[in-house]
């Protein structure tokens, strides 16, 4: 379980992230949405020890991810952030490999091979492996980046906006791969995610946040709900109920504040 | 599962290797044969006792100290540029040469111009405060540009090169300094080199970090994420590089743009992976050495050229030429 206690964090008076406290146990995909600034990729720093708190306490299954020794932490917890577009001339199978860095210590044994293997097919990055990540375009990059941490095998993964570069069927595919990464291995996956209907898809838990505050924390039918986008985006967005669960149509005319007409609320789509 | 992660063109750099070791052995061949006393091998089968005595003496310890040196220089020039993410950051281009330099000066001026020891132990406490001086301004800089980051550090080295010229003009050693600051091997003679041994070692050592200096170099979220600890690991690459670069100045005097040139060409060769890409650099540096330094004994024959002019020269050249493929290359691809 990742427990968050009381987590603040503050750029000279800016508070960005609030005292957050937030509790995630094991198992399933939970969703960070909100506006930009709500202070969501800076929780999911602080998770990640990317950044440290003014105040508060992360632990990851016990374990305090300030006081815990690198190499330990990171066979337990994985994070990636959005930027990724550095010039390292790595090839795509020499990056999945450094995920297995924390566990091999840079000697790779059969089993590494295995996790660095089942990571790029996973990803579809099979043909593309022996490519220098210098060469490729940044969706192909992203990609990588999500192999290694998948190559990594831990049992948290935090993700920061992982779709913001891919097209819709590598996002489909990345958005599969994430709940396989649940389902199948077993794994905890909390992602930033802009999209809110996305997120309404594929998580089983979506946490709102605004002003660095959670604000709304429930499953997805009881977040994607008119009245509580209006309280997170400070937007009337319409939800239409469809088969394939809520959808937010933040898109189009309705969607100013304000009263505006409601285009559909039911049955539109069905 | 078909198997596809094996490290990508795994013999790539194997081959580089074993084509650079070739000619690294032919060019030593050379090197060992070139000189104003005109030795052969069959001078030396007939046992020619006198000519084999320049051999032991001279030309070998020469060749010694070239390859640890170009190799050493190389390598530093690899961990340095991959450490900040920039490949146009090298010893010549951070301040670290010109603040070792200023060390020896210092040295001299305090425990006179014979104690090798203190010259060494101030050069590379030197190297390391001018290295994490030059550091701390770019962390300041608030267009940390490829191209304005060096351009900063060899600002920096300029102001340190004056206030050691300043000082070592009030002393009256101006003549010793140029010995320090133009890399020369017409004077490396057998007990005269073998503190550069410590930097072959220390070049070794590299290698055995080569794995977190690649993920260090990844930059500070991915090595935190892959559990290195990025502070520690930046910390002992440039300690290394301080070290290496002030014992080179010491013994044989600053070799400008070797560090630079080096590893460009190997990276775009061979990849970042330092695994892979430290060997490669550390015989091409070894290598470009040992041309400039054949070279520099050829030209103006039966006189020398100081090897660091003609690395420079050179070196240069392939450094403008590096420039204006990052600038116009990157913008056309």
């Amino acid at each position: 379980m990742i427990d968050i206690d009381g987590i603040t964090k503050r750029y000279g008076k800016a508070t960005v992230v609030d005292r957050v406290n937030l509790q995630i146990p094991r198992g399933g995909v939970v969703s960070l949405i909100g506006a930009n600034g709500a202070g969501k990729s800076t929780l999911l720093s602080m998770v990640g020890r990317l950044l440290e708190p003014c105040d508060g306490r992360i632990t990851v299954d016990g374990h305090d991810v300030q006081a815990t020794p690198g190499p330990e932490l990171a066979r337990r917890l994985s994070v990636l952030r959005q930027e990724n577009h550095l010039p390292v001339r790595l090839a795509v199978g020499e990056l999945v490999a450094f995920g297995r860095f924390p566990h091999s210590g840079g000697r790779l044994s059969t089993r590494d091979h295995d996790h660095i293997d089942r990571a790029i097919a996973h990803l579809d990055l099979g043909p593309m492996a022996h490519r220098r990540l210098d060469q490729l375009s940044g969706g192909q990059r992203q990609r990588a980046f999500i192999a290694m941490v998948l190559a990594q095998d831990t049992d948290y993964v935090l993700l920061d906006e992982p779709l913001n570069t891919l097209d819709m069927r590598h996002a489909a595919q990345t958005m599969d791969t994430i709940r396989r990464m649940a389902d199948d291995l077993d794994k905890t996956v909390v992602v930033v995610l802009h999209d809110v209907n996305v997120a309404a898809h594929h998580s089983d838990r979506i946490v709102a946040m605004k002003h660095g505050r959670v604000v709304a924390d429930g499953s997805p039918s009881e977040v994607v709900d008119r009245d509580v986008l209006r309280h997170v985006f400070d937007l009337d967005v319409p939800v239409s109920h469809t088969d394939a669960g809520p959808v937010a149509m933040h898109f189009g005319r309705a969607c100013t504040s304000g009263d505006a007409p409601l285009a559909s609320r039911t049955g539109e789509f069905r | 599962m078909i198997t596809v992660a094996r490290p990508a063109p795994q013999g790539a750099d194997r081959r580089y290797l074993a084509i650079g070791a070739l000619v690294l052995l032919g060019a030593a061949a050379v090197s060992l044969f070139v000189g104003v006393s005109g030795i052969s091998p069959a001078d030396l089968l007939a046992g020619d006792a006198q000519k084999r005595a320049v051999l032991l003496e001279s030309r070998i310890p020469r060749l010694a100290a070239i390859v640890l040196a170009g190799s050493a220089m190389g390598v530093a020039g690899l961990i340095m540029q991959g450490l900040t993410q920039n490949r146009f950051v090298a010893p010549s281009t951070a301040g670290t040469i010109e603040s070792a330099t200023f060390g020896v000066l210092v040295a001299t001026l305090w425990f006179g111009s014979g104690s090798v020891f203190a010259k060494m132990t101030l050069a590379v406490l030197f190297a390391l405060v001018g290295t994490a001086i030059f550091l701390a301004l770019v962390e300041r800089l608030r267009f940390s540009d490829i191209i304005v980051v060096p351009l900063v550090g060899i600002m920096f080295g300029a102001v340190v090169g004056a206030a050691t010229m300043f000082f070592a003009f009030r002393a009256d050693l101006l003549q010793t300094l140029s010995a320090w600051t133009t890399a020369d091997f017409s004077g490396t003679l057998r007990g005269r080199y073998e503190l550069l041994w410590l930097v072959g070692g220390l070049t070794v050592l590299a290698y055995r970090y080569a794995d977190r200096f690649t993920v260090a170099g990844m930059g500070r979220d991915h090595a935190v994420n892959l559990g290195v600890d990025h502070r520690r690991t930046v910390t002992l690459g440039l300690a290394l590089v301080a070290a290496v670069s002030a014992v080179v100045v010491v013994v044989v005097g600053a070799i400008p743009f070797l560090g630079l040139v080096a590893p460009n060409i190997t990276t775009l060769l061979v990849g970042d992976n330092m695994r892979r890409v430290l060997p490669v650099t550390a015989l091409s540096g070894a290598l470009f050495l040992l041309v400039c330094d054949i070279l520099s004994r050829t030209i103006r024959y039966p006189f020398e050229v100081p090897v660091g002019t003609v690395v420079g020269v050179l070196g240069g050249a392939v450094f403008v030429f590096l420039i204006f493929r990052s600038r116009f290359g990157a913008a056309a691809a």
